[in-house]
């Protein structure tokens, strides 16, 4: 067995509630808010898998509960293996989960960016600002019901906002998101085109209503 | 023997130590031949501004290669790559601390209208905050329509009521 497999068999005779998690490349566990600082602790310290890879969030939809999951992406430098953990946030208004900064100093500007983009709080976080948008910005980007092309917002600056009047505006997206058609085809046929023009600034996108 | 009808540039010798013209095209002579940028490099459109400044194609063949870090001390500001909405207002307060006169080009798709970025986290276009003068299409532009931006804002600037506007202020 690989070393990640193994990893998670461990895991799971440690954490009763941990339960293997659909995945189509590297093996996968679900757990509980409270067990991740611990279960994390004992993957670095233990089993090898000392790299932080990536961390995450998914929000499922407005209606789904659990809505919102964090992903942690692990990577063992001595077996070169990766293994992936999943929580779901147990609060779908108010998300929030444990911070694992005390493990690696590298989730500080993660977990910021996952609060940033989903608004889910990490308990414990030593500095939980926004850091890609502006402090003051009043909306969580990524979450399904924000539209890609934005809503109206304010400047951060109220000095240049009274000089230039200016203001965030949703973007003219013109029957956009323009995407690539993957597969083999030739460029003319797989170029980036708009997928579904039944919406648009003007229009409201099917099933979203007010969305922009 | 040499006609003296081939004189056609100024000669000291007639003239003595003065010069006619109008004031417009002495000062926009000289405001035209060294506009000193300042580089507001934000995306990939700096390295072909970087490239414009290089060797190969070589700004200072039109007066423009002092790159000035402080905008105390530029004269035009090359906007160079995507403006999102978190930095319009850096963008904005750099131009405001350019002393007069100052110009603004908008260099590729992204300063000039957003781009290909239609997204929540970019202005659609740098001339919502500031003045642009000149607008350079490509992503990002070759070096030669940087230099051509810069050659048709040294022709706007030559057609500048420069005297009357400095009366008028002073």
């Amino acid at each position: 067995m690989s070393a990640s497999a193994d990893a998670t068999v461990a895991l799971k005779s440690r954490f009763p509630k941990a339960s293997d998690r659909a995945s189509l490349d590297y093996p996968a566990l679900n757990l509980p808010p409270a067990d991740v600082p611990a279960a994390l602790g004992a993957l670095r310290a233990e089993l090898g898998f000392d790299f932080l890879a990536d961390l995450t969030a998914v929000d499922g939809s407005m209606t789904a509960s659990p809505r919102f999951t964090v992903i942690y992406h692990l990577y063992s430098t001595t077996a070169h293996d990766y293994v992936r953990i999943a929580s779901d946030c147990a609060d779908d208004a108010a998300p929030e989960m444990p911070t694992v900064t005390g493990l690696w100093p590298a989730a500080d500007w993660h977990e910021r960016e996952v609060y940033d983009m989903f608004g889910i709080r990490f308990a414990g976080h030593p500095d939980l600002r926004r850091i890609l948008m502006w402090d003051g910005y009043p909306h969580f980007p990524l979450r399904k019901e924000f539209p890609l092309a934005g809503i109206d917002a304010t400047l951060p600056d109220p000095e240049v906002v009274a000089e230039t009047h200016a203001s965030v505006k949703p973007a003219p997206m013109a029957g956009g998101p323009f995407v690539a058609t993957p597969g083999r085809m030739n460029l003319g046929e797989s170029e980036p085109r708009a997928k579904d023009e039944s919406w648009s600034e003007r229009r409201e996108k099917p099933g979203q209503p007010g969305a922009i | 023997m040499v006609s003296t009808s081939t004189e056609l540039a100024y000669n000291s010798k007639i003239e003595g130590d003065v010069i006619v013209s109008r004031a417009d095209a002495v000062i926009n002579w000289v405001r035209t031949n060294s506009m000193w940028p300042m580089p507001m490099g934000l995306a990939c459109c700096a390295i072909e501004l970087m490239a414009t400044a290089a060797s190969r194609f070589d700004i200072a063949r039109f007066g423009a290669e002092v790159m000035r870090f402080s905008p105390r001390q530029s004269d035009v500001m090359i906007v160079a790559g995507t403006v999102t909405y978190k930095m319009a207002s850096s963008l904005r307060r750099i131009y405001d601390q350019m002393g007069d006169p100052k110009w603004v080009i908008a260099m590729g798709a992204c300063a000039s209208t957003g781009g290909m970025y239609r997204s929540y986290a970019v202005l659609q276009g740098v001339d919502r905050i500031v003045p642009v003068d000149v607008y350079v299409s490509g992503c990002p532009p070759r070096p030669e329509a940087l230099l051509d931006a810069l050659i048709l804002l040294q022709n706007k600037v030559k057609r500048e009521p420069s005297a009357r506007k400095l009366l008028h202020s002073a």
